[in-house]
């Protein structure tokens, strides 16, 4: 097998692996749909945490913010506002398959753009801040904002709202969001593949190495940490939206605004992948979501106990992760795609 | 008043952020700890003021641990693997907490009444004050160890330069052991009068870590009356807040809160081509 081959193989193998996976598990396809979305998470963590140096623990804030405009999105457009409380009091939100097509399209589409601009201006001011000042701002702010979430009542406040139930008959929902996060985590891929490939990507690795240097070379480096942030917030925004309607319901602080649940697992994903590699991502959530899935259930109410150990071991004894591991292990294998650190 | 205690654990936070370069999140979490301690004294019998005197011994012990077994080994490493370390603690504590302890909010009954003034206009809840003179007193007692004791200067010291303070013969990983102890027993005094004044309950330590954190930057590092007032302005901040906003508001509040001070900082910062480090 020549080095030009593997990728294709690779890329058609994990194509099967979508389409069939779902239809060959018919039992699992939430959990593969999540999978789908862990990767995205990753993926999207990975933008500033691993190529950029800068360690967000707020980036939950644009799924929750896209999952609620996509949800708001479907209410408005064909719910009267007045019936809006009994409505999704009663969970009675039936429509036609064309009309929730369109409807999540909608919202996607303006929850996509509301996070972008969030990004944006929150960016200007948050991303001013250097690394760790960084890392503890986004960790109030993912915190602050849920809290904030849970008390507007247009989108039910504490009590949460709920998304309108998925139009075919009920075991087919698994299937359509396993298929709309797989085609979500295949295009996260290639954009950031191909956004790395740019001057962006090695912008980025620039203000990770010295940023100091970065500026002094003329790099806007706020501004593109801020673009850097947008395109996070941007697929963020999409899982969001899809996982509000995959789950039904909306609340606040356990689905929206996650933050002791998604919110860290996508930093550890990444880490334990390998932050700063393309795959390290991808290889870090199946693992971690596939054994989630499996031993989480035996570990009844230990389970943020055994979150907590991980974290800790993983950061304190395999900093590098799984990709930088193999990478240290058989160099040979990524060719020219060596980094040597330099110290 | 409750400033004060605030400015307790922002004291902790400097003294390891100062000395070890490490961002303890864990913070949060050894207040709730020596709140517990108090818990436990109050329902078995013993007075929980005692508990001042005690969690202090007991966290020091925790915080030892915990340095022996994690921090010791992110000290040299950059910022933000200690930062993702102290969080995974955090985590590991809040849920061992809740497991051990249950979730309910929990408090440490003590018994002690409240003064009334002018015709009950003005109250002054006994605990409150006496938990202030302790806070204070404590404050007191650690500026003293750190200026005047061999330990105390060896700290200093290691804050100042760590590698010139190796070549002066100061065993600086003690150094660093004896702050990240001396750090949680701080917080466990102040945890301990917390559970007096309000209530604890295991996952409230986060919202103490980033008080602690915002006072501690607000003051600057090592800024000890800066830190008392930053402590007291933040009390009377949030207690105004609390009743203008809204209580359901507190949280949003001082998460809130720590965004803008961060993001204005920058700015004034930002304005002199400087930025915080």
């Amino acid at each position: 097998m020549n080095t030009t081959d593997r990728p294709v193989l690779l890329y058609g193998g994990i194509l099967m692996v979508g389409i069939f996976l779902p239809l060959a598990f018919p039992a699992f396809q939430t959990q593969i749909a999540m999978m789908w979305m862990m990767i995205t998470f990753a993926l999207t963590w990975d933008i500033l945490g691993g190529r950029m140096g800068y360690n967000s623990f707020g980036n939950i804030v644009f799924f929750g913010v896209g999952m609620y405009a996509a949800a708001s999105i479907q209410h408005e457009l064909y719910f009267d506002i007045g019936q809006f409380e009994v409505i999704s009091n009663q969970f009675n939100l039936q429509l036609t398959p064309e009309k929730y097509v369109f409807g999540l399209g909608l919202g996607m589409i303006v929850g996509a753009i509301l996070c972008v601009v969030m990004a944006w201006v929150m960016g200007l001011g948050i991303l001013g801040l250097r690394g760790q000042y960084f890392a503890i701002c986004t960790l109030g702010l993912g915190v602050a904002v849920g809290e904030f979430a849970g008390s507007i009542d247009y989108i039910g406040a504490g009590s949460g709202m709920a998304a309108p139930v998925f139009p075919l008959a009920m075991g087919s929902a698994g299937l359509f969001f396993s298929y709309f996060f797989f085609i979500l985590v295949v295009a996260t891929f290639f954009s950031l593949k191909w956004l790395y490939s740019t001057r962006f990507g090695l912008a980025l690795n620039a203000i990770r190495d010295d940023e100091d240097k970065a500026e002094a070379m003329g790099l806007h480096t706020t501004r593109y940490k801020t673009v850097a942030w947008c395109v996070a917030a941007f697929f963020l925004s999409f899982a969001g939206a899809g996982f509000g309607h995959l789950n039904g319901f909306i609340d606040p602080l356990d689905v929206a605004f996650p933050g002791a649940t998604f919110g860290v697992w996508m930093v550890l994903m990444a880490i334990l992948g390998g932050k700063g590699t393309l795959w390290g991502p991808v290889v870090g959530a199946v693992v971690f979501h596939v054994t989630q899935e499996f031993f989480w259930s035996t570990l009844l109410g230990w389970q943020r106990v055994a979150l907590g150990l991980l974290i800790v071991i993983v950061v304190v004894f395999f900093p590098l992760g799984i990709m930088g591991w193999a990478k240290e292990r058989w160099p040979e294998r990524f060719g020219h795609k060596i980094e040597e650190s330099p110290s | 008043m409750i400033g004060a205690l605030f400015a307790l654990a922002a004291f902790g936070m400097a003294l390891v952020w100062g000395v070890m370069n490490v961002i303890n999140i864990t913070q949060g979490e050894f207040v709730v700890l020596g709140g517990y301690v108090a818990v436990l004294l109050a329902e078995n019998g013993i007075h929980p003021f005692y508990a001042i005197l005690v969690a202090p011994i007991l966290l020091y012990g925790i915080g030892w641990f915990f340095y022996q077994t994690i921090i010791k080994r992110v000290v040299d490493r950059d910022l933000f693997t200690s930062l993702l370390a102290t969080f995974g603690i955090s985590i590991l504590l809040q849920q061992l907490m809740n497991q051990v302890f249950g979730a309910d909010i929990r408090r440490a009954a003590h018994g002690y009444g409240t003064w009334g003034f002018f015709d009950g206009l003005v109250t002054v809840e006994q605990v409150k004050l006496l938990a202030a003179v302790a806070a204070i007193a404590l404050g007191g007692v650690l500026v003293l160890f750190l200026k005047k004791s061999r330990l105390g200067q060896a700290i200093r010291a290691t804050a100042q330069n760590a590698r010139a303070a190796r070549i002066m013969g100061i065993d600086t990983d003690k150094v660093y052991a004896a702050t990240y102890s001396l750090n949680a027993a701080i917080c466990g005094a102040a945890g301990a009068m917390v559970a007096m004044i309000w209530v604890v309950e295991p996952y409230i330590g986060l919202v103490y870590t980033i008080r602690a954190f915002m006072i501690a930057i607000i003051a600057g590092l090592g800024n000890l009356s800066g830190v008392v007032v930053a402590g007291l302005g933040l009390g009377v901040a949030e207690n105004f807040a609390g009743f203008i906003l809204g209580a359901e508001y507190q949280i949003a509040f001082v998460f809130g809160l720590l965004v803008v001070i961060l993001v204005g900082r920058s700015y004034l910062l930002g304005r002199k081509r400087e930025y915080l480090k």
